[in-house]
């Protein structure tokens, strides 16, 4: 089983989404950057879910659908996130996240 | 046997229409009447059906038990089999489901048919159908019409739910529904004060019965408990348990005697018998089929129901003292009481009324004197002549009075404008007289003979006195009503009528005696808002004078139904299991020429009185002691008085006077002692806890808080990617501490 490569492919893609979310000044990059992870957590999930496919393992799908709620709920971030960042440019005429600071203490 | 295991849907279908009426009613075309209608009808066969296969069942049986004597007869010889002479058992046909169980008792609803079920199942279905198609005219255009019918459903349902009950507490549910149904039916016409007075009386006078009977039910339970070990509500279990001999006799007696306050108020048995009189400003179908065809003999067909607790509770099969026993007494003392009343009433109702008062009386009397079937049997033959009587006042005042119940003012020479009404109405007179061969006859004559022939001698008396006074009183009232001059045009020419009236009556206090709770009926209050007919008295239509006839058909024929040779009432519907011996007596045929000429008297008299202007008029001007008596009977035995004015008006005075000193020593006491500790406490409280303790930790939490969180604002720089920076590092941590530590 492959397990190793596709955990190290998730890895991978999950560090450049963090990096992303880190370091991009962009909101929408930002949301992309999340993107990104989930994407990552995806592949986890999927991958676990293939190693677990013997017929009588009563867990071999849960995987699978696991992914299928997560591709759900990410859309879902996305379309909330997209209004937010739209209503942040509205408001401030600049997509920078060093703008957004209204919770400054 | 479809009808005998279905009478569940008797009471379930007038139910189902009181809903559909509620709901649906106004929309319909006829108001919800044609639904109130084809339901009672429906349930008018069901329980047709229902009596046709129970006489069925019996007869069927009797065959039965019948070969088998025969054939214990011819084995006589070689050993002495069956042959005992009894009737063959008859079982009742019973149906129940679980209702609720809680702690091991089962509490069930159910029906329970034998004799007594289907025939006053016939009577209820048939008078209330009747009183559904009366209506129809009678309460055209009535502002609450189809609340009106809605109540007859809901009245009918649960009056059949009593009936076909086949335990105490289902007919304790049908009792206090049936109360409720007459209390929103006398009230009908609440805007007018007199009308809520009355309903508000008639339902508390009658909760005060109630009582009772919530008492007795409960009893009954225990009762069986001890005779059996499982304690039932049952109606058979309760009556097999009354003849137990593990039970002791006082215990049976008291649940006797609560049952029979139960009957006292619910079938206006004095003392508390002032509800019903009262109970007449109801609309007139209303008084008929509540108020003297069913709902107020719900008390007579408890004490039928549950006859063996009042058999052995009161020892009415052993009659001492004399042959008095609580249950012939109150119904004694109402037979007379009642009918007394009935002759110084103006309103035609209220004679009505006393006169049901004085035949519940009968009935009652009829049980305490060991006269089951006697009872029950006038029960029948009552609801109808009585009813007719009723629709009949009720035709008179829709097409002759001017919506008046008064005889003296609005009345009188109704014969030849109501011809159809006068004729039934005579014929429910005759019956309720007595007169051979109509219905009243027979069944009163059979309480007579079996006091007698039970031991009750006095009770005979009673009810020959009885009978006289209810023919007189009768007789009155129809001479009032349909002879003599027409007195409905009054309104122009009052003066003259009074003093042309006063000539016959010996009028004295003529307003005093004159409850002016009828009077509602005013023309265009709504209840007959398109009665276009004009003025004049004239025929009711034929939606009215119908009902009438069929009426007065069974008040005429019903009561051969047990004449003798016939004797189907007894054979029928007398129950042969869990009961009582109740072995009715051989018709006399003296008793019944002597009530006969008594009943004729009673008409002689009235008759020499009223139409020949015989006998002592004027009486009471003339003389103090008979000025006395009637100023007793107009103001009914002042009982009104005792019960509003000295008891509810001591109790009040009495617990206000309590409450008062309570008050002023007791309460004030406490709260001066509690004000003035309250304010030591304050102060302290407000010193040493309050100022230092409270204000201190407060203040204090205050500060500590505040400098805090200036500390702590430096953590939230505004920027989001910082936050994500410390979100990754915490997990990160975490990570590292999870793979460190495992």
């Amino acid at each position: 089983m492959l397990l190793n490569q596709f955990l190290l492919l998730s890895a991978f893609l999950f560090c450049t989404g963090i990096y992303g979310v880190l370091t991009r000044k962009h909101t929408v990059l930002v949301l992309m950057s999340i993107e990104l992870m989930l994407a990552a957590v995806n592949i986890n999930l999927v991958a676990f879910g293939a190693l677990h496919n013997s017929p009588t393992d009563p867990g071999r799908v849960i995987g699978q659908v696991f992914a299928l709620f997560v591709l759900t709920i990410a859309a879902a971030e996305v379309g909330v996130g997209l209004a937010i960042v739209l209503l942040i440019y509205r408001n401030s005429h600049s997509a920078d996240l060093d703008d957004a600071h209204a919770l400054k203490g | 046997m479809f009808f005998l295991d279905h009478a569940w849907l008797v009471p379930l279908i007038p139910a189902v229409s009181f809903v559909i009426i509620l709901f649906f009613g106004k929309r319909m075309p006829r108001g919800g009447a044609e639904v109130g209608i084809a339901a009672v009808g429906a349930s008018f066969v069901l329980a047709c059906g229902t009596l046709v296969q129970w006489i069925n069942r019996v007869r069927d049986a009797d065959n039965a038990h019948g070969l088998g004597a025969a054939i214990g007869a011819i084995g006589r010889s070689v050993g002495r089999l069956g042959a005992e002479g009894s009737a063959a058992q008859v079982l009742p046909v019973v149906h129940h489901v679980t209702w609720f169980e809680n702690a091991g008792v089962k509490l069930t609803v159910g029906v329970q048919i034998d004799g007594l079920a289907a025939i006053v199942m016939f009577v209820v279905t048939l008078v209330s159908l009747l009183v559904h198609v009366y209506s129809l005219e009678y309460m055209r255009g009535d502002r609450r019409f189809t609340h009106f019918y809605a109540a007859l459903s809901l009245f009918t349902a649960s009056m059949l739910l009593l009936v076909v009950a086949d335990n105490t507490l289902q007919m304790l549910v049908g009792w206090e529904l049936v109360g409720l149904c007459s209390f929103m039916l006398i009230g009908h016409w609440w805007e007018e004060k007199p009308n809520s007075d009355a309903a508000l009386k008639a339902f508390l006078t009658t909760r005060t019965g109630d009582i009772g009977l919530l008492v007795g039910v409960v009893m009954s339970y225990w009762l069986v408990e001890r005779a059996t070990g499982h304690g039932s509500f049952n109606i058979l279990a309760v009556n097999q348990a009354a003849a137990s001999s593990s039970v002791g006799h006082t215990l049976v007696m008291w649940t006797a005697l609560a049952f029979l306050l139960a009957i006292i108020g619910k079938s206006g048995q004095f003392p508390l018998h002032t509800w019903l009189p009262d109970a007449m400003a109801g609309p007139t179908p209303v008084s008929a089929l509540i108020h003297a065809a069913t709902m107020v003999v719900a008390g007579v067909y408890l004490g039928a129901r549950l006859y063996p607790i009042f058999w052995h509770g009161l020892s009415i099969g052993t009659p001492g003292h004399g042959g008095l026993n609580a249950m012939a007494v109150i119904g004694g003392i109402t037979v007379i009481i009642g009918a007394a009343l009935a002759f110084v009433q103006d309103d035609i109702k209220k004679v009505l009324a006393y006169s049901t008062i004085s035949q519940l009386g009968y009935m009652v009397m009829a049980l305490g004197v060991g006269a089951w079937t006697a009872a029950v049997f006038h029960l029948f033959t009552h609801a109808f002549f009585k009813a007719d009587l009723f629709l009949g006042a009720g035709s008179v005042s829709h097409s002759g009075s001017h919506h008046s119940f008064d005889m003296k003012k609005d009345m009188g020479g109704l014969k030849k404008y109501m011809p159809q009404t006068f004729w039934t109405f005579a014929i429910g007179t005759l019956a309720l007289a007595g007169i051979f061969p109509l219905a009243g006859f027979w069944s009163k004559d059979e309480i007579l003979v079996n006091a007698g022939h039970n031991g009750y001698q006095a009770f005979v008396i009673v009810g020959l006195v009885g009978a006289f006074m209810t023919a007189a009183y009768m007789t009155r009232c129809v001479y009032l009503t349909f002879f003599g001059e027409y007195r409905g045009g009054a309104e122009h020419s009052e003066e003259h009528e009074l003093a042309d009236d006063d000539a016959h009556m010996a009028l004295v206090g003529h307003d005093a005696g004159h409850d002016a709770d009828h009077d509602k009926h005013i023309p265009g209050f709504g209840a007959h808002a398109d009665d276009g007919h004009g003025h004049g008295p004239h025929e009711s239509n034929r939606l009215l004078t119908g009902p009438l006839w069929v009426l007065s058909f069974f008040a005429v024929f019903a009561g051969l139904l047990n004449a003798p040779g016939i004797l189907k009432f007894e054979k029928w519907f007398q129950p042969r299991v869990a009961f009582v011996d109740v072995n009715p007596a051989k018709f006399s045929v003296i008793l019944a020429i002597v009530s006969v000429v008594i009943a004729l008297l009673g008409i002689g008299a009235s008759y020499a009185y009223y139409w020949l202007g015989a006998g002592p008029q004027r009486l009471t001007e003339r003389n103090a002691m008979a000025r006395a008596g009637k100023h007793l009977l107009v103001m009914k035995y002042y009982l009104d008085v005792l019960y509003t004015d000295i008891i509810v008006g001591s109790l009040k005075g009495a617990i206000a006077n309590g409450v008062y000193w309570v008050n002023q020593n007791v309460i004030d006491n406490v709260l001066n002692y509690a004000g003035k500790g309250a304010i030591g406490l304050g102060k302290f409280t407000y010193e040493y806890i309050d100022q230092r303790g409270v204000d201190g930790v407060v203040n204090g939490l205050a500060n500590v808080t505040g400098e805090a969180g200036g500390e702590l604002r430096k953590v939230q720089t505004g920027r989001l990617q910082f936050y994500a920076l410390i979100l990754v590092l915490a997990v990160g941590l975490f990570a590292l501490a999870l793979w460190i530590f495992t």
